[in-house]
């Protein structure tokens, strides 16, 4: 085991949570690829805040509840209607807003950048997002915005507790759980077990649309919008055909032993 | 010519299988991309026995560390130490099992590195992108990753583990590797495992649902049926969020990702997001009530049936048709 850190206990100071969160498409949409492969089609698609950063913006507001932070700053990329989640994560309880407009592509590495830069304007002591968005599944946006800040990281939280200045976090990894420690500032990401999100109440959307919402660009950042990843063409999975119907437990055990060769 | 470095997951010193599957994708990828060298590096205790055990897969060189840093995984400072293995061997591309370590600590060193980085990819095209899957598998989108220096994650369930192969490599210690102050400290790992094969490695495996309605209900319908098969448990994510099964027993888009030989889903509905993580099964029954349930316009074998005398019925056959 290595020897336990001391961490220093200095006086706390304002404490800001930062929370990503990502317009996606509804898991519930049906997904449909353009004719010409290159993307989805988006037109009649209901988008949604990301369901991890869900999470996130709610762990943010239960440790702010719970005096551990002062405020919830709620932060996306997007185009000009991608505001929406952010409200939605302000109706949630989020104190402000912070809107980075941009139409492009946005891949995990230029999230990074943009997130780093919006932490870098603001005095914040932590950092929670999901561990990965529901569209493009790629699990890298926090570890790569922990690393661009030389923060700690702890992914996959099912357990959050802050303490001074440093927090303990139970990762959901293979094999178990694990426990681990992290000096703050640091990058969080949410697992699906670290809370169970609220719904936006009426009186919380009603006081959203008065919260505030800075805006920025790219440009205002000092991000450049290369990519480092491109989809050259999407295609559907191979579909899996059904099977048939077996009448009994017999039959059935009959089919895996002589016909699916599996027992 | 530039090379590869694969990062190798290892136990007491044995190789684990997600990383020979992920040594496998690094091979198909030195081709496709024009690569020279794939050279290893394994961290932890047993991390030497490790490297001698991997120089009979064909590595130039295979790198370790038995430091006190590495004897318990941390992000920072197994990315550290992997940036340092990159450099020294001079390699333009690093691969890593998408397990949750692989996942974990390897956009890191993308960040470091000012790489692109491709996450669990499930093939190796010729024209030199990789494969992944998106919205939980409802689509596969070649990707070709922009920067010169690329960092590549592997799904373990996507290929077959790498075949050993003769060859003249050396294991090198990597030595002194600086680790920040803010790398944090590991505390406890809880393992939810038992004596029953990982979920993720094992050739069949039994999943149970909502429906189980209980913790007890899993170890009195479902372990018995998996044990009679010699299964890995599963579960869908109703059934972890309920309280009934451990977390990492989830299969599904934020779970685990499995393709055994043959999977059983008792009482599991078949959401999207649960098919994502077992399509690629060889052979799938279901056994629920609902004749209209999802899962069976996948599965090769149905059972409309109710789960409590189903399941105890088909373990009995089973054992049975072991014993004949």
């Amino acid at each position: 085991m290595p020897q336990s850190k001391q961490y220093m206990v200095v006086e706390r100071r304002e404490m800001k949570i930062l929370v990503a969160i990502k317009r996606v498409p509804d898991y519930e949409s049906k997904i449909k690829i353009k004719p010409d492969s290159s993307g989805i089609v988006t037109d009649g698609i209901k988008w949604i805040a990301n369901p991890f950063d869900e999470i996130a913006v709610e762990e943010a507001i239960k440790l702010r509840d719970a005096g551990k932070a002062d405020q919830v700053v709620v932060v996306g990329i997007g185009p000009d209607d991608a505001a929406a989640q952010l409200r939605y994560g302000m109706a949630m309880g989020a104190d402000s807003g912070i809107h980075v407009k941009y139409d492009g592509v946005v891949d995990s590495d230029l999230a990074s950048r943009v997130l780093a830069e919006v932490y870098k304007r603001g005095e914040y002591g932590l950092i929670i997002l999901g561990k990965q968005s529901i569209d493009s599944d790629a699990n890298q946006t926090g570890q790569l915005l922990a690393e661009r800040l030389s923060l700690a990281q702890a992914c996959f939280a099912s357990k959050l507790e802050i303490n001074d200045n440093f927090a303990t976090v139970t990762r959901e990894v293979d094999g178990g759980l694990e426990i681990i420690k992290v000096p703050l500032p640091a990058v969080i990401s949410t697992d699906l077990r670290l809370n169970e999100p609220r719904y936006a109440s009426l009186p919380g959307i009603m006081k959203a649309k008065k919260k505030p919402m800075e805006e920025f660009t790219l440009g205002d950042l000092g991000v450049t919008e290369e990519l480092k990843l491109k989809v050259v063409r999407m295609t559907p999975p191979p579909t899996r055909s059904a099977g048939r119907k077996v009448e009994s437990v017999s039959e059935l055990v009959d089919a895996l032993k002589n016909e699916a060769r599996v027992l | 010519m530039a090379g590869v470095l694969v990062f190798l997951e290892q136990v007491d010193g044995e190789l684990q299988k997600a990383s020979l599957v992920a040594l496998r994708a690094a091979r198909e990828l030195a081709k496709s991309l024009d690569l020279g060298n794939i050279n290893g590096l394994t961290l932890g205790k047993s991390a030497e026995k490790a490297a001698t055990a991997a120089l009979e897969y064909g590595f130039e060189v295979v790198y370790f560390s038995e430091e006190s840093d590495f004897e318990n995984y941390r992000s920072v400072a197994f990315a550290k130490a992997a940036q340092k293995g990159f450099a020294d061997c001079g390699a333009s591309l690093f691969v890593a099992a998408a397990t949750t370590t692989g996942k974990d600590f390897c956009p890191r060193i993308a960040a470091a590195g000012e790489m692109g980085q491709a996450s669990d990819i499930v093939a190796v095209n010729s024209e030199g992108t990789v494969r992944r899957p998106m919205f939980a598998g409802d689509v596969l989108a070649d990707v070709e990753i922009l920067t010169e220096k690329k960092v590549i994650t592997v799904r373990p369930t996507a290929f077959d583990p790498a075949e050993t192969i003769q060859s003249s490599g050396e294991k090198k210690a990597l030595g002194q590797v600086e680790i920040p102050d803010f790398a944090g400290e590991f505390v406890s790992f809880e393992g939810s495992g038992g004596d029953r094969p990982e979920l993720t490695e094992a050739s069949s495996v039994v999943s149970g649902g909502r429906a189980l309605q209980s913790e007890e209900n899993f170890e009195k319908y479902i372990f018995p049926l998996a044990d009679s098969l010699g299964a890995a448990v599963g579960a869908s994510r109703a059934a972890v969020d309920s309280g009934y099964a451990p977390n990492d027993w989830q299969v599904g888009q934020t779970g685990k990702v499995v393709a055994p030989n043959l999977y059983i889903a008792v009482g599991i509905s078949g959401a999207i997001q649960h098919v994502a993580g077992m399509k690629d099964s060889k052979v799938i029954v279901a056994i629920n009530k609902d004749p209209d349930a999802p899962i069976f316009e996948l599965a090769d074998y149905g059972l409309v049936a109710d789960l409590y005398s189903a399941v105890p019925e088909l373990t009995e056959e089973i054992k049975k048709s072991k014993q004949s």
